[in-house]
């Protein structure tokens, strides 16, 4: 698509988009009431699960949206090899200071804008600097860590040897069961 | 139509969903996934060049995620925009600097809680550029392609946190 890839490379037209998806997202992820460090504890204490709920309708929209636009030729997919060594070594970290500061880093940007103190004056700034003393740290533990123990494939489809379009069915099936299920037990 | 601006909080399913669609125009307009992580490396690169204008020769990271004004940077400052209008629309703006439920355990002093925001921030930082995504890089975006890396990332996410959260409320004893 020759006007998708010239609008992908206007540096000035990306800048607007980012914004504004950006502007959009903050202002859904309020709505949804995500922004709020109790709701994010409470998920994580496992005595709501309004997180679970919003992140598993967004991928279940997305996860039919993305793969119809790489179907029909208007996106492509963006799949990484992962490794136990950084994602799972990482995601472990990362959910330490997920429950310690009670936000994520989107939702931490949230807060802020709704007015939480906290989160501006210590999440953002904290962000930054752990961003940086990443970039300190980024040789040696991308030496150690981040090829450790290659995941075997890039997809789950590719790893369970599915079609694509049927693993979409059954994860979609899971998802909305998932959700079902919560909304049948109250929760 | 216009009163449901104004409505405190929507259901996480219509918010959840048109954040999949955001995901979905992201990747049809941008050519990426809707992530936020990699925005804290841009702005953190920006401010260590501003100080030392050749750290992109000196840091390996920096030139794998260039500190420049991009879409991708652009996406934070949208959010903090965006969450303040959806917050002062429906009249939940206000400045505080302890959340409640931190307060009913560890009190209301601000600085403590100051402290262990910043803390969290730099753990969770550290944490996500080593898993190379956030919770919507990896928990939403990667997970709906389907990506193994992704769908580890986002489990560990939880399992971290929720570990965490018990350890930090119902263990420390405080």
């Amino acid at each position: 698509m020759p006007l998708l890839t010239r609008l992908h490379e206007n540096g000035k037209a990306q800048i607007a988009l980012g914004l504004g998806i950006g502007i959009a997202f903050g202002f859904l992820l309020q709505k949804g009431g995500v922004t709020d460090y109790n709701v994010i504890v409470g998920q994580l204490l496992l005595e709501n699960f309004i997180v679970v709920k919003l992140m598993l309708s967004a991928v279940i929209v997305a996860m039919i949206g993305v793969h119809l636009l790489v179907h029909f030729g208007y996106a492509e997919l963006h799949v990484s090899p992962g490794s136990l060594g950084s994602n799972m070594i990482g995601g472990l970290i990362f959910g330490a200071g997920f429950a310690l500061l009670g936000l994520c880093p989107g939702t931490v940007a949230g807060a802020a804008g709704t007015g939480a103190l906290d989160a501006l004056f210590g999440g953002i700034i904290g962000m930054l600097v752990g961003a940086g003393l990443f970039a300190d740290f980024y040789p040696k533990i991308k030496a150690r860590f981040l090829s450790l123990a290659p995941l075997p494939a890039g997809t789950l489809y590719g790893f369970l040897h599915l079609d694509r379009w049927v693993m979409i069915g059954i994860a979609e099936v899971v998802m909305i069961g998932i959700l079902l299920l919560l909304t049948y037990l109250g929760w | 139509m216009s009163a449901i601006l104004f409505t405190a909080t929507w259901s996480p399913y219509a918010t959840g969903a048109g954040i999949g669609v955001l995901v979905c125009l992201s990747f049809l307009l941008c050519n990426r996934p809707l992530g936020a992580s990699s925005a804290y490396v841009k702005v953190a690169g920006l401010l260590e060049k501003a100080v030392d204008p050749h750290v992109e020769d000196k840091k390996e990271y920096y030139r794998e995620i260039p500190p420049r004004v991009d879409g991708v940077l652009m996406i934070l400052p949208g959010i903090i925009i965006g969450a303040f209008i959806a917050a002062i629309l429906s009249g939940q703006f206000h400045l505080s600097w302890v959340p409640s439920l931190w307060s009913e355990t560890f009190g209301d002093n601000a600085i403590v809680r100051l402290l262990a925001a910043f803390a969290g921030g730099i753990i969770l930082a550290f944490g996500a550029r080593w898993a190379g995504g956030c919770t919507s890089g990896h928990g939403i975006s990667g997970t709906s392609q389907l990506s193994l890396a992704s769908i580890v990332s986002a489990a560990c996410f939880f399992i971290g946190g929720i570990v965490a959260a018990f350890v930090i409320f119902h263990v420390s004893g405080v």
